[in-house]
């Protein structure tokens, strides 16, 4: 490629062309000018939306790199511009969300001077990336670019930051793009090791009570179909982890379900009585295990991970798989006998049936007055075949929608996971319709979530950004107050919340919006937000004081799962 | 049981990393008892040794997260019995101690010190050694008086012949290889 004399701002979006990206989320700043402008006179190849905040756009990034499987990208100015971007970098970090995220910096010469906007954003960053980088000599870009592009995607994924400095984005360079494929210090993933594979499917041949539990690993490594070839020719019942949803479909016959302190009965409890327990792309989170000490100490453990650290690290894997879940399931079908555990299979069916019974009926089918979210829930799922992409936010309508929404393909679920991020949803529903336009996307939400990023509306306002925002409103923050009621007493500390005439707001924004109070009104409202063109915000009244159960109260054994206060 | 283990972190010599190592113990409220910066025989590779105390699986756990970090090659954790290590000290005496007796004198001498700068007002003593012996030495200059003290990061090597990571490099290389 014969090298052309541009500034560094303008290689800068060379470099991101030459990587691919063709969307931007980002909002611009002094220290960030010169990239804006350079910008543009690119907008026919890139798509920049302009968030109404920092965190917006992070997220929005997020959201557009899980649904895409693409890096997210995000600019962000100096300062408090950069210090915005923290929350984010934060959740991509701990749910392995690949983003590259550029800033902008004082001029290099001002750099230690508490210059105007000036922060340390390359130290505040340093622990919540996977990779940091400062740039303050224009000729860096290229290759810092082909690095935070390389590092934000392979091996487990994460964010990385590039700080540039003004100086650096006027200077003119010679500008010649190469691909980073290669850092000596870094290895992605570690080779399949056909012995460990071996030792793996040995014990997987010779288990009568296996229980495969997988995670976010299996969608990124995008091993779904070999995850499903795997247990289909195993006859293994499956269970996911929050982060795991929809990498396999809902009603698959080996599905059995959600782990974790909201989960489904079945996998929680049946998770202590296998004899093997196969962990495929997951870290063993601690509201997946609840305690420690009483999980799973009857069943051998084989552990798939490509992060090395990861291993042993919470559970202690009698059999490690170390590297790509893809590749290492490739070589595991080969290893492994054909089998089917009907029997065991059938006590997770019967787990099922009490689980419906004591929980889900009450929760999907209500009979009392007031609306429950499971209910809204199981409608939005029904009515678009369950072939949505559903985002949520954090608390209750997070695990409920979990619980209930169903799903036909991966990457259908948008969430935070381990940093339980509120205000998250409403910024990464935005941009996982921009990754996915021809999906139908839902933002479920609270309304204490909501109002975190709510400003986010004149975003989805400005670029028509159709999502279909369900605000499941019972006027608390009622995670917290499920645990105060649980816990505390119902010592309900501030979890109260006087709230907006959300439907007053979405008008006030341009968009089409309804509210919904009662049962006969629930089933239409719904049918017109799925088939109205555009955004649309659907408040959704719902009862105060309802829990979401089952629950493994903290600290509790996973066996002690309680279906019912 | 904690116990001393020297921590030997091989990587790229870039700005701020430094501080990428650290916070992964100050994460977890790990004490750094002392560290010590410098270019390995591999140039262009730096080296971090780094003391604390810890249990073994605390000791294994900040390895795999040290190893995470993308400018780092590796990490090595070991006892102190398998290491060869010194550490120097520096103590400072008034030079009147010296001329009153000779037990400063045979102090230094006993201990395997050695006097570096002698002027009217003070002695600088010289003393490389495990912390305990140069700590010896400073509890015997300090019944005179000892005015200025400092002791060093641990400096400490294997006892193979060759540098570690010359043979984990061309492991490494040969993986890399491996994956597409």
């Amino acid at each position: 490629m014969a090298t052309q004399r541009i500034s560094g701002s303008e290689a800068v979006i060379k470099s991101l062309l030459e990587e691919g990206v063709d969307t931007i989320f980002g909002y611009p700043g002094g220290a960030i000018m010169p990239i804006y402008d350079a910008l543009y006179d690119y907008d026919q190849q890139v798509t920049h939306y302009l968030t109404r905040h920092e965190q917006g756009a992070i997220h929005a990034a997020e959201g557009y790199a899980k649904v895409t499987g693409k890096v997210g990208v995000c600019f962000a100015t100096s300062g408090p511009g950069a210090t915005n971007l923290i929350t984010g970098l934060a959740d991509a970090l701990i749910d392995s969300i690949p983003l590259v995220c550029i800033t902008g910096q004082v001029a290099s010469a001002l750099l230690g001077t508490d210059a105007f906007q000036e922060s340390d954003v390359v130290g505040i960053s340093m622990p919540v990336t996977k990779w940091n980088y400062q740039v303050t000599h224009a000729e860096e870009i290229p290759e810092a670019i082909a690095k935070a592009f390389h590092i934000a995607l392979t091996g487990r994924p994460g964010p990385v930051l590039i700080d540039i400095a003004k100086d650096a984005q006027f200077a003119q360079i010679d500008f010649e793009y190469k691909k980073c494929t290669k850092i000596r210090s870094y290895l992605p993933e570690y080779p399949v090791d056909p012995f460990q594979v071996k030792a793996a499917a040995d014990i997987i041949n010779e288990a009568k009570k296996p229980i495969v539990l997988f995670g976010h690993g299996v969608v990124l490594a995008h091993a779904e179909a070999e995850l499903k070839e795997f247990i289909e020719k195993t006859g293994i019942p499956a269970a996911w982890t929050l982060l795991g949803l929809s990498a396999l479909p809902s009603d698959h016959p080996l599905n059995v379900g959600m782990l974790g302190m909201h989960g489904n009965y079945g996998p929680n409890i049946k998770t202590n009585e296998a004899d093997v327990v196969i962990a495929i792309g997951m870290r063993f989170d601690d509201r997946v295990t609840g305690k420690v000490a009483a999980y799973a100490r009857q069943a051998k453990i084989i552990h798939f991970e490509i992060d090395p650290a990861e291993i042993n690290k919470i559970i202690h894997a009698d059999a490690p798989v170390l590297g790509n879940a893809k590749k290492s399931l490739l070589m595991l079908i080969d290893n492994v006998n054909p089998n089917s555990h009907q029997e065991w299979l059938s006590e997770f069916r019967a787990c099922d049936k009490i689980e419906y019974e004591k929980v889900i009926s009450h929760d999907i089918y209500p009979k009392k007055v007031g609306l429950t979210m499971g209910e809204v829930v199981r409608i939005a799922s029904e009515k678009t075949n369950h072939d949505a992409v559903l985002v949520t936010d954090v608390g209750q309508q997070q695990m409920i929608a979990s619980r209930y929404f169903k799903f036909s393909q991966s990457r259908s679920n948008v969430t935070s996971g381990g940093l339980g991020t509120m205000g998250y949803g409403l910024p990464a529903a935005m941009g996982a319709k921009i990754g996915r336009p021809d999906r139908i996307v839902f933002a479920m939400v609270g309304d204490g979530g909501f109002q975190m990023t709510i400003q986010e509306l004149g975003t989805i306002s400005q670029y028509n950004i159709d999502i279909k925002i369900i605000v499941l409103n019972n006027n608390f923050l009622g995670m917290v107050r499920q645990w105060q009621q649980l816990f505390f007493e119902k010592r309900y500390s501030f979890t109260e919340m006087k709230n907006p005439d959300f439907v007053g707001i979405a008008k006030a924004y341009g968009l089409a919006s309804q509210k919904v109070t009662s049962r006969d009104q629930l089933e239409v409202a719904i049918q017109e937000m799925i088939d109205h063109k555009g955004p649309y915000v659907l408040e959704v009244v719902v009862e105060q004081e309802d829990n979401v159960f089952p629950m493994i109260p903290t600290g509790a054994s996973i066996s002690d799962i309680i279906l019912e206060p | 049981m904690k116990q001393e283990y020297i921590i030997t972190v091989f990587s790229e010599d870039h700005i701020g990393l430094l501080s990428r190592i650290t916070i992964v113990f100050t994460r977890r409220k790990i004490n750094i008892d002392s560290l010590t910066v410098s270019e390995s025989a591999i140039a262009g590779v730096f080296k971090f040794t780094i003391v604390i105390r810890e249990t073994p699986d605390r000791v294994e756990k900040v390895v795999g997260q040290l190893e995470k970090i993308v400018d780092v090659m590796k990490v090595f954790a070991n006892t102190n019995e398998e290491m060869i290590y010194q550490e120097i000290a520096l103590y400072k005496v008034s030079t009147e101690f010296l001329f009153e007796s000779d037990k400063v004198e045979k102090i230094v001498r006993n201990s395997g010190a050695r006097i570096l700068e002698l002027t009217r007002e003070y002695v600088v003593i010289e003393k490389t050694g495990h912390s305990d012996e140069t700590q010896q030495l400073f509890d015997e200059l300090n019944v005179f008086g000892v005015t200025q003290f400092i002791r060093s990061g641990r400096v400490a090597i294997t006892r193979s012949n060759l540098e570690r990571l010359s043979v984990f490099l061309k492991e490494r290389d040969a993986m890399l290889e491996q994956i597409d």
